[in-house]
């Protein structure tokens, strides 16, 4: 009897530590909106990314094919390594914010508005050159002090539902809200098609819309909670494969 | 322009069917929601998908407010020999859209 509680509690606590991606709690006709290329909708954006990736802009007239070349190359693996340590700012950046640095300071033109459709589009066409690379987060120890904050803000108690992030997605994942699978809350496919949004969203959006869930204040769109959330969600999916463009319900 | 993402299979057989997919990037506004102000945001839908193969209607299809965004509409095709597969896509505010795709048949 004690040991088959002992194994119990072997097979309880394995299964709390085996990451698992939003995909494996899909029903099979949304996994095949997804895997199928030619039914995922975020194509449409995807297609979009890839004319932006090649449009001169800005006072220079600069694409940013003239600095970067092919992105199937240059590309290639960078979105696992997000968000990523940025000497200039001193902080971390995640790749929509290194995207409009880029294009700021680089490109010399207008930056797009957070969550605007070129900006998702440009962000959606470099992250799927990573497609299927194992998300590895950057160690660089100088973003150690904003990932520790966004652990401790992942296990804090938010809003007027006083709930943290750990209390569903670490305690309560296998088991359902309102019907729908809870999931883990691994940001394995971002920006992502959700078909709730009827179109893409970032991994920011997602994450102020399960803060107005618990009828907490979000922070806008780019704030330094959001992305040091960010940096704890890439350290808690390592190794997962990323899925950009990812289709969820 | 709107952008569009159709798919037909490489090459198909003479008289056998195949499969063709459409998505097009639209909105499909149902007319029953209100903005930020309340007010009921005017319709704007695709309400007309129409396939023809060299001239031959093949398909169409009647959409209504209930048909999500980016509207994903896939259809069976035969075809005797290689032509020309001409999809249209006709909704509110005067909108159409016409994207053609070759057929080869072996």
């Amino acid at each position: 009897m004690r040991a088959w509680l002992a194994l119990l509690l072997v097979c309880a606590s394995a299964g709390a530590q085996q990451a698992r991606s939003g995909l494996d709690f899909m029903g099979p006709a949304t996994q095949a909106m997804q895997r199928d290329d030619s039914q995922n909708p975020a194509m449409l954006w995807l297609h979009e990314g890839q004319a932006l990736w090649h449009r001169p802009e800005g006072r220079d007239q600069r694409s940013c094919m003239s600095c970067h070349g092919d992105a199937s190359q240059s590309m290639r693996g960078v979105a696992t390594r997000y968000p990523a340590f940025d000497t200039a700012s001193q902080g971390p950046l995640n790749l929509s914010q290194r995207i409009l640095q880029c294009r700021v300071q680089r490109q010399r033109a207008a930056p797009w508005a957070p969550e605007s459709e070129p900006l998702l589009s440009l962000e959606t066409y470099v992250a799927q050159q990573s497609r299927g690379l194992p998300i590895a987060p950057s160690d660089d120890p100088r973003l150690a002090p904003f990932t520790a904050r966004g652990q401790a803000a992942y296990t804090r108690r938010i809003g007027q539902l006083d709930m943290s992030c750990a209390q569903c997605h670490d305690g309560a994942w296998d088991r359902k809200l309102a019907g729908n699978p809870i999931t883990q809350g691994q940001a394995t496919g971002y920006p992502i098609y959700r078909l709730e949004w009827q179109g893409m969203g970032s991994l920011q959006r997602r994450l102020r819309n399960c803060m107005t869930g618990v009828r907490a204040q979000a922070p806008p769109f780019g704030a330094a909670e959001l992305v040091e959330l960010e940096l704890h969600l890439a350290q808690r999916a390592r190794g997962l494969p990323l899925e950009t463009p990812a289709v969820r319900p | 322009m709107a952008r569009t993402l159709i798919h037909v299979p490489p090459s198909v057989r003479r008289g056998e069917p195949f499969e063709v997919r459409t998505t097009i990037a639209h909105p499909m506004e149902t007319g029953y929601r209100p903005d930020e102000n309340g007010r009921v945001l005017p319709r704007d839908i695709v309400t007309r998908l129409q396939c023809t193969l060299d001239g031959a209607l093949v398909f169409s299809a009647d959409l209504y407010p209930a048909v999500a965004a980016n509207p994903y509409v896939a259809f069976q095709v035969r075809a005797e020999r290689s032509g020309e597969l001409r999809i249209t896509w006709e909704g509110d505010k005067g909108f159409s859209q016409t994207e053609t795709v070759a057929v080869r048949v072996e």
